[in-house]
């Protein structure tokens, strides 16, 4: 079945109107923007029976877009980097009400410097707010994703938000083609909000978010949202087999590709995988036994799932889009906190950074990557953190700086 | 023609029914819930408070709520914010038929003045000018007091604070003049602003009354005499919140459309009746009186009633 055409923005738009929601409190971000004003102008014209409110800034959106969720109503926001992290205190308190909204988060690198394009250091700041976190590889993923974080979200067992992330400019304004799904079929897939936790009324008043005195009921409620957080894997088991049956699309929490006999692992995340899948087939014609595995759902994390995929490898390969100064990459850190206890655990986790502020990882990189993996593993010990910088790039930044230096020099 | 009560004339109008009950952790003579206990006997248990931290945080505290309504607590910044997605969840739910007129609610927002005058300024200012249909209940202490009494917007000149002591280079304290947040709500042209004093039920219950009857953003600054960070005996609330109002320092007014009414007219008894009753203004008094301080309260005191009387 031949889809659409649309970029990344339009199918998250899609993915909000097709569940049927009630609230969009709404503030601009590039490059999350066209989201946003595609749904303002589906509520305006009647194509979509919500209510769209342009908030005044992330903070207050998230704030309203709780409230609102608190209150009983579908709600859906986007936003994205400096945005996210502007509504970073409200996101610790949403996940605290155990509202089960949906935010779709635009990945873009954080200042400073400032940019306009895409790294993970925005989404995996958050990745510890009680947000549950979908990572899409593409546009159609992101409808689908949307979708299936509803459907999470708003289940009993789980009841926490669940932020979708697409990257910015490699899917946010790439236009790929989008089977846009048939809105009985969604009705079926995603019944009705119908919470029985939630929702202010004069019938039944209650109280949430109140303060707790001693660490002995904060812990208690700190624990249980870790637990509704990890039967969401049970859940997205679900959700995803009633996905397949009804679209004919699989999502897991994680995804391999040419795993079966791989030697080397390569790991990546988000939009940047088509190219690592690209990569594992260029190494595949050489006669290189390496696949990849692809982190799709990061909250909760996907513990067992990943002790079965890189099990017994010799090598794992982590590239990080994503830079924790002092440290080096992010989730390799949790890659190999899950694999140290596993006795058959690989021989060797070697990290790299790359793609850092939407930089483009060439060809020539991957073939370094899968090298190096190979070498680490036979080695018996990995390496990194390696940060992927070419010297074609050494010298762009070479001439940047002859020019900056001599802007100086005029003055 | 003088101000006119019209619903509430008689100490005994005055609804008995409680709608937040006693026993909180709010501290002994806390003139901010005196006012809050006031304005519930109006505004009636249909109600849900969004919090934003402060003082009034510790009036719900698991398992416990005084109130016979709702609660959300936000955050300090964006507690008007979580009134609009409370209010147009409730719309929309109303709209689609899935909750019912009757199960509707009045949302307010509880704020103390740190909120109201620094932190969630931003988001107010949004709220009003979308048209929140909301109530805004701020009770000033005149300092960030549930962190213990540092200067907040909303300090007055001459008061002492924590992070605002009176020193050589600062005798008097804080050296600010306090920020005028109902001109700042008044610019945004809400149709109703108010001041009360819980010394003055009748005057605060009417003008809950009346706010009642407009749609849209409607703030009520309450004066919330505090013993623990204005330094006097809680015994004495009634007395210190009763000369604030009749020395001029705190006028009963209301704005409808940006019209300014003074409802109360005092007598206007000198300042230093009511400054020397509390330990917040006591580095005026001694070891030397600061006559200087004292008289630029009082001047400003006198022009404004000057400005506003004519």
């Amino acid at each position: 079945m031949a889809g659409e055409m649309m970029t990344g923005n339009l199918a998250a738009a899609w993915g909000a109107r097709l569940a049927g929601v009630d609230y969009i409190p709404a503030f601009p971000i590039t490059p999350q923007t066209e989201i946003v004003e595609a749904l303002a102008e589906w509520c305006d014209c009647g194509a979509m029976p919500a209510r769209f409110v342009m908030m005044d800034s992330e903070h207050s959106m998230m704030t309203a877009a709780g409230a609102g969720a608190a209150t009983g109503a579908r709600v859906f926001t986007a936003t994205s980097s400096q945005g996210l992290l502007h509504a970073f205190e409200v996101l610790y308190s949403v996940a605290g009400w155990r509202v089960p909204l949906v935010l779709v988060n635009v990945s873009r690198a954080l200042a400073a410097p400032i940019t306009l394009e895409p790294d993970h250091n925005d989404v995996l700041a958050a990745r510890d707010a009680g947000f549950l976190q979908i990572h899409a590889e593409t546009c159609q993923e992101v409808l689908d994703s949307i979708l299936m974080a509803y459907r999470i979200a708003e289940d009993e067992r789980v009841m926490l938000p669940v932020l979708v992330n697409l990257d910015g400019f490699y899917l946010s304004f790439t236009r790929e083609p989008v089977i846009v799904p048939d809105p009985e079929k969604v009705a079926a897939f995603l019944p009705p909000f119908r919470p029985a936790h939630l929702g202010f009324k004069a019938s039944a008043p209650h109280a949430l978010g109140v303060a707790v005195l001693g660490g002995t009921p904060y812990t208690y409620f700190r624990h249980q949202m870790h637990l509704a957080a990890m039967n969401a894997l049970q859940v997205h088991r679900e959700a995803a087999a009633d996905f397949e049956r009804l679209f004919g699309r699989r999502y897991d929490v994680v995804e391999g590709y040419r795993l079966d006999d791989a030697e080397d692992v390569l790991v990546m995340s988000n939009a940047f995988a088509t190219k690592g899948r690209a990569a594992v087939d260029a190494a595949r014609a050489k006669g290189r036994r390496v696949g990849l595995l692809r982190l799709r759902v990061i909250r909760p994390w996907p513990a067992e799932a990943i002790v079965a995929a890189l099990r017994g490898r010799r090598a794992v390969g982590v590239l990080d889009q994503n830079l924790a100064p002092g440290l080096g990459g992010i989730l390799v850190q949790e890659i190999a906190a899950t694999l140290y206890h596993d006795p058959e655990r690989p021989k060797a986790i070697c990290s790299f950074i790359g793609g850092l502020g939407g930089k483009n990882i060439h060809e020539g990189e991957f073939d370094a990557i899968v090298a190096r993996m190979e070498q680490a593993g036979k080695a018996g010990r990995g390496e990194g953190p390696v940060l992927l910088y070419t010297e074609a790039e050494h010298r762009e930044m070479a001439q940047l700086q002859v020019l900056a230096s001599a802007s100086r020099a005029d003055r | 023609m003088p101000w006119q009560r019209e619903t509430f004339k008689k100490i005994k109008q005055i609804p008995r029914e409680e709608h937040v009950l006693p026993g909180t952790s709010l501290c002994a003579g806390c003139g901010g819930l005196e006012a809050l206990r006031l304005a519930a006997k109006v505004l009636g248990d249909d109600v849900v408070y969004v919090n934003a931290a402060g003082c009034f945080t510790m009036l719900a505290a698991y398992p416990f709520t005084p109130f016979k309504g709702s609660w959300l607590y936000t955050t300090m910044g964006s507690a008007p914010a979580g009134a609009q997605g409370v209010r147009d969840a409730l719309d929309v739910l109303i709209a689609k038929g899935r909750l019912p007129q009757r199960d509707d609610l009045k949302v307010v927002v509880l704020g103390g003045d740190g909120s109201t005058y620094d932190m969630a300024l931003s988001s107010t200012s949004g709220a009003i000018y979308r048209g929140l249909d909301f109530y805004y209940f701020c009770y000033d202490n005149e300092a960030y007091g549930n962190t213990g009494v540092q200067l907040s917007a909303a300090t007055p000149y001459g008061a002492r604070t924590t992070t605002s002591p009176c020193s050589l280079q600062h005798p008097a304290g804080t050296i600010q003049e306090k920020k005028d947040i109902f001109e700042i709500w008044r610019a945004h042209k809400p149709p109703y602003i108010a001041t009360v004093a819980p010394r003055y039920p009748l005057d605060l219950a009417e003008k809950f009354a009346r706010a009642a009857t407009f749609t849209g953003p409607k703030l009520f600054l309450a004066l919330s005499a505090c013993p623990t960070g204005w330094l006097y005996d809680p015994g004495e609330t009634p007395e210190v919140a009763k000369l604030a109002v009749e020395t001029g320092l705190w006028p009963l007014k209301e704005a409808i459309n940006g019209a300014v009414t003074h409802t109360y007219l005092p007598k206007r008894k000198p300042v230093e009746e009511y400054l020397k009753l509390q330990g917040r203004f006591r580095h005026l008094f001694e070891p030397t009186k600061q006559e200087e301080a004292i008289r630029h309260i009082q001047e400003r005191v006198d022009a404004y009633w000057q400005r506003v009387t004519v």
